[in-house]
Parts: C-alpha cells; structure tokens; sequence
C-alpha cells in the first residue's frame, strides 16, 4: 500500500459515486451492477436497452484509461476454472436473494442511508473476509 | 437516444472508477478481505470516497422534480431487514471472498480477463435465474 494507491483508491471512489448519481439524475436509478445485468433476463422489452447501453460502459470504462496511455488496470483471475463458475453461481444466488450487491448495497443504498442495505453490506463484507480467511489460512491457499 | 447516451455514460464511469480504484486486480480485493493476513486498506478508501459522493450526488439530482430523462425517480421499496436478505447477502461475500470478484468488476474485466470470467458470468446468470424461478418471480 502507497500513496498513490490511497490517491487512485479515492479518485476511482469519487468517479463511481459520480456514476451513481448520473445515474440517478438522468434516469432515476439506482446503479446496481447485479440488478441492472440480472435484469437483462428479466427485465420487460423497453426496459432493456438502457441496461445493455450501461454494461456497454461499464466494459468500456476501463479503456478510457489505456487510450489515455494508462494501464487498463485488469489483472487476470487467480481463483481456477471450477471455483470461478461456484462463485459466480453463488454471486448470482445470493444478489439475487438479497437484492443487490456491493454497488447496489454498499454504494447507492449506503449513499440513501438505507437500513437494509447497511445490514446486507455488513453481512457481505464479514462474510468475505470469512470465507478469505478460512482458504487462505486454514486450507492454505496460495492467493 | 439521450437517455441511452447517458446510460452508457454512467456505465463508463463506474467502469472507469472500478479499474482506477483498483477493484479489477482479485490480489487488491482478496487483499482487502484478508483481514487475517496482509491487510490491504484501499478498498476501504475507495467505499469512504464512493458513498458520500454518491449521497452528495443523489441529493443534488432529487432536488428536481423528475430525472432528465424519466418521469420518475425509482427507489427500491423493501425495508424489511429479513432472513432472504440477509442469507443472500451471506452467499453472496461467500462467492466475493472465493475468487474476489462481484458484478461490476466482473463485467469491467471481462473483455480481457480470460475465459474464466465468463464461465463466472455464466454461473452469475445462471444462479440469478434459478433463484427468480425458485422465488416464483
């Protein structure tokens, strides 16, 4: 941990927030990536296109950054093939329960003071750490 | 038109803010959640910057009586703290903690992240569905 990843952990929390709140004035919702994408599915036809326009962005924003000569800032995975497709499978059960994730929870609900979503982060992040916890330092995994 | 502009826009931004706050490297993310190891704090600085931003933002964006381009603002209507929340949001830093991605990062790394991210995102999809079927939504 240094400086300039305190500064870059700032700056990439400013630009989310401000993501969110474009969000909220231009079209008045919330931005919560697992809703948003997941509604993909679910979503009624003229309901989709402003979410498929938002992914579009949201694979995109990372390459603002290269054509401005920066680093795309993507590192590869290190969880293998078969724990990827569990955590994704867990990731798309458990937003889907909890109606949300980091974005939609930790982000815009903390942001409209929500009880629910300060209740669901706390339980996310305690379970994170967690779950690191047990296969870093009990199962002795490598990453 | 505009309002798709503006969508993307926004989608843009976050991505752009999830890659520079650091939340696409898993080592970053894991490094957050290892509160037991080699604590790394910045994702931690990253939230303390996020939510006031978008609390300040929200507040300037409700002052007008509609969004620009809708005609009403959405706001999720649950208030309830129950068990579906709170076991969802356990599953669901369950699957963060294993490979350290959730959904934004995910999709802001998937163009370059390998095949391994889309399997992700095909399980992520997967598992959103079965739960809407298994809810009845």
């Amino acid at each position: 941990m240094h400086t300039y990843d305190i500064v870059d952990a700032l700056l990439g929390g400013v630009l989310i927030g401000a993501a969110a709140g474009l969000l909220m004035a231009g079209l008045g919702r919330i931005a919560g990536i697992s809703g948003i994408t997941g509604g993909l599915l679910s979503a009624a036809a003229g309901d989709r296109a402003w979410r498929v326009a938002f992914v579009l962005g949201l694979v995109a924003g990372p390459w603002l950054r290269v054509l401005a000569g920066g680093p795309s800032g993507i590192d590869p995975p290190l969880a293998g093939l078969p724990w990827m497709a569990l955590a994704g499978a867990l990731v798309g059960i458990g937003t889907r329960l909890a109606n949300g994730c980091t974005s939609g929870h930790g982000v815009c609900g903390l942001a409209r003071l929500s009880p629910r979503s300060l209740a669901a982060t706390l339980v996310f992040i305690a379970c994170g750490m967690a779950t690191v916890a047990v296969l870093r330092h009990v199962a002795g995994w490598p990453s | 038109m505009k309002k798709l502009a503006m969508a993307f826009l926004a989608g843009a931004l976050f991505g752009l803010g999830l890659s520079i706050g650091g939340m696409t490297r898993p080592t970053v993310v894991l490094g957050f959640l290892d509160v037991a190891g080699h604590w790394q704090p910045q994702l931690a600085f990253l939230m303390a910057a996020a939510v006031p931003t978008a609390a300040l933002t929200y507040r300037l964006a409700w002052r007008r009586q509609r969004p620009w381009c809708e005609a009403t603002f959405r706001q999720p209507a649950a208030r309830r703290i129950d068990a579906q929340l709170l076991a969802g949001a356990a599953l669901f830093g369950i699957g963060w903690g294993i490979a350290g991605y959730c959904p934004g990062p995910a999709l802001a790394a998937l163009v370059v992240g390998g095949p391994a991210l889309w399997v992700w995102l095909a399980t992520m999809l997967a598992g959103w569905w079965l739960t809407d079927r298994l809810l009845g939504r």
